[in-house]
């Protein structure tokens, strides 16, 4: 079973690209300053259009996790139990992902330090996050 | 807005399964009790306010309400905000008669996911579908996580709160479930999405149930002895996405109550029982601390000990609340609220004071506060 695929938009395009190249970006409002994801076309805090590319340095911080013990859909079924966690960038924008060291559903601790890894997959090439303490 | 409008009369169907039937039909059927309970001919409705359905949205929804009610109100309309929906209906049917724009008001909800469609709660969400997030349990696993972390609660703590809703639902004889649990039963319910064990999720609840709204005036002059005053209400959003929030432990929830007590004129200690929308253990457990009843990190030591039982010191949910007495977006609540406020609730709860209710939707995105007084 291939995993559920991103709807690939204009707005969305050059993140799905930049990750296929080995880099996450995330967009940045040279305006105000503001740093976000999802990609966008304006500036979720003052509404300019037009915001930046940025890459992240990979570093970021396990806010929150879950771990799925049913599989909603038939992709997931042989991946039972999987996390999917919520992951803020050092950068500031938050994303949720997969964490993908350890035992995934144990040995998660909040705020731990993560480090990304791009992983491909189905053709895609998806942003996930080691644990950097595991 | 204290205590100009009140609600004349409440109904519901059974809640549980209704297998082949319409959830337009079933609102009628709950209309119809609300309409007798009240003593309100049915032409006296001149306001159709209804909460969109969960499982199937669908436009001029409001006026099909209305249709198969045989009403041609002054105002009509569905909203859609989720489970807040039912108390922000209310509040607007209380603006929209203090305008003049009609007098009395049918506020509604019906669905039939535990029979029909369901697909909405178990749905992916975007793009984020690719890491398997699916399904409205997760958002909440996901604050329940952060907050039994940070605070370090045990997760018998969450289970207090699931063993009373199911205790008095159990005594509820509308409700859909009526088995009371122990901790260890709660403690040996399997996981979800963990950290969501089976027992700290509400249940999926075919039913309809609606509320008559009307001008304390009004009501006075029909006779309506039983009227319940509506003192206060208040709303607050977040964002849409879960993980966006800087916050996962807090919702808006303070502000939204902020205002229905400022508008009430009442303190916390005002308030002789509540009820607080429990689709999720968590979820009560997050509003006692966001409305003030508790300090943050405190709630579920509160429940534990007690306090949210029908002897503690803010009894919550007395009649089994989303966990055991029906799956229904919040409409359920408000009628157990005006039962308590007219002494005639199954387990009613013997001290003065006022009842505050919590209607919130999504994974604690939108947030609406209802406090009823007792009858004068």
């Amino acid at each position: 079973m291939t995993l559920p695929q991103p709807v690939i938009t204009d707005v969305s395009a050059p993140y799905w690209d930049a990750l296929q190249a080995g880099r996450l970006m995330y967009q940045h409002c040279a305006h105000c300053g503001a740093s976000w994801l999802p990609p966008r076309e304006h500036c979720p805090e003052c509404l300019e259009a037009g915001p930046e590319w940025r890459a992240a340095s990979g570093k970021a911080r396990l806010v929150s996790w879950v771990v799925y013990h049913i599989a909603y859909n038939e992709a997931f079924k042989d991946r039972l139990p999987y996390n999917v966690a919520c992951v803020e960038l050092a950068e500031g924008p938050r994303l949720l992902s997969n964490i993908v060291s350890g035992d995934m559903a144990r040995d998660l601790v909040l705020d731990a330090p993560l480090e990304l890894r791009i992983e491909h997959e189905d053709g895609m090439a998806l942003p996930r996050f080691v644990c950097e303490t595991s | 807005m204290r205590g100009q409008c009140v609600i004349a009369g409440v109904g519901h169907t059974a809640y549980g399964k209704h297998p082949g039937r319409d959830r337009i039909s079933l609102i009628v059927e709950a209309s119809r009790a609300a309409l007798a309970d009240a003593n309100i001919e049915k032409k006296s409705v001149d306001g159709v306010l209804v909460k969109m359905a969960n499982a199937e949205p669908s436009i001029l929804y409001g006026q099909a309400v209305a249709q198969a009610l045989g009403l041609q109100p002054n105002v009509g309309c569905a909203l859609d905000q989720g489970g807040a929906a039912n108390i922000a209906l209310i509040s607007y049917a209380v603006m929209a008669i203090d305008a003049g724009l009609m007098e009395t008001a049918i506020i509604c909800y019906g669905d039939t996911p535990r029979t029909g469609a369901r697909s909405v709660y178990q749905r992916p969400r975007g793009d984020d579908a690719v890491y398997g997030w699916y399904s409205t349990a997760a958002g909440y696993a996901l604050i329940h996580q952060r907050y039994r972390q940070q605070y370090k609660i045990p997760e018998a703590n969450f289970g207090a709160v699931a063993v009373n809703s199911r205790a008095n639902g159990a005594r509820n004889p509308h409700a859909h479930l009526r088995k009371a649990i122990s901790l260890d039963d709660y403690l040996s319910s399997p996981f979800v999405v963990e950290p969501l064990r089976r027992d700290d999720c509400c249940l999926l609840s075919d039913g309809a149930a609606a509320v008559i709204v009307t001008s304390a005036g009004r009501a006075r002059d029909l006779g309506i002895d039983h009227a319940v005053p509506i003192l206060g209400f208040g709303q607050a959003q977040e964002s849409l996405d879960v993980h966006l929030r800087r916050d996962l432990t807090r919702t808006v929830a303070r502000g939204s109550a902020d205002q229905a007590f400022a508008m009430a004129g009442l303190g916390r200690k005002d308030i002789a029982v509540a009820q607080l929308y429990d689709c999720f253990t968590v979820t009560p457990l997050i509003t006692l601390e966001d409305y003030g009843f508790c300090k943050p990190g405190q709630a579920a030591a509160f429940a534990a000990q007690g306090g949210i039982g029908l002897d503690g010191d803010l009894p919550i949910n007395t009649s089994g609340g989303l966990l055991s007495e029906s799956g229904t977006p919040g409409m359920q609540l408000v009628i157990e609220g005006v039962r308590q406020m007219r002494g005639d609730a199954t387990l009613q709860v013997e001290r003065p004071g006022a009842c505050v209710i919590s209607n919130q939707g999504g994974t604690m995105h939108t947030h609406a506060t209802l406090i009823l007084g007792r009858p004068s």
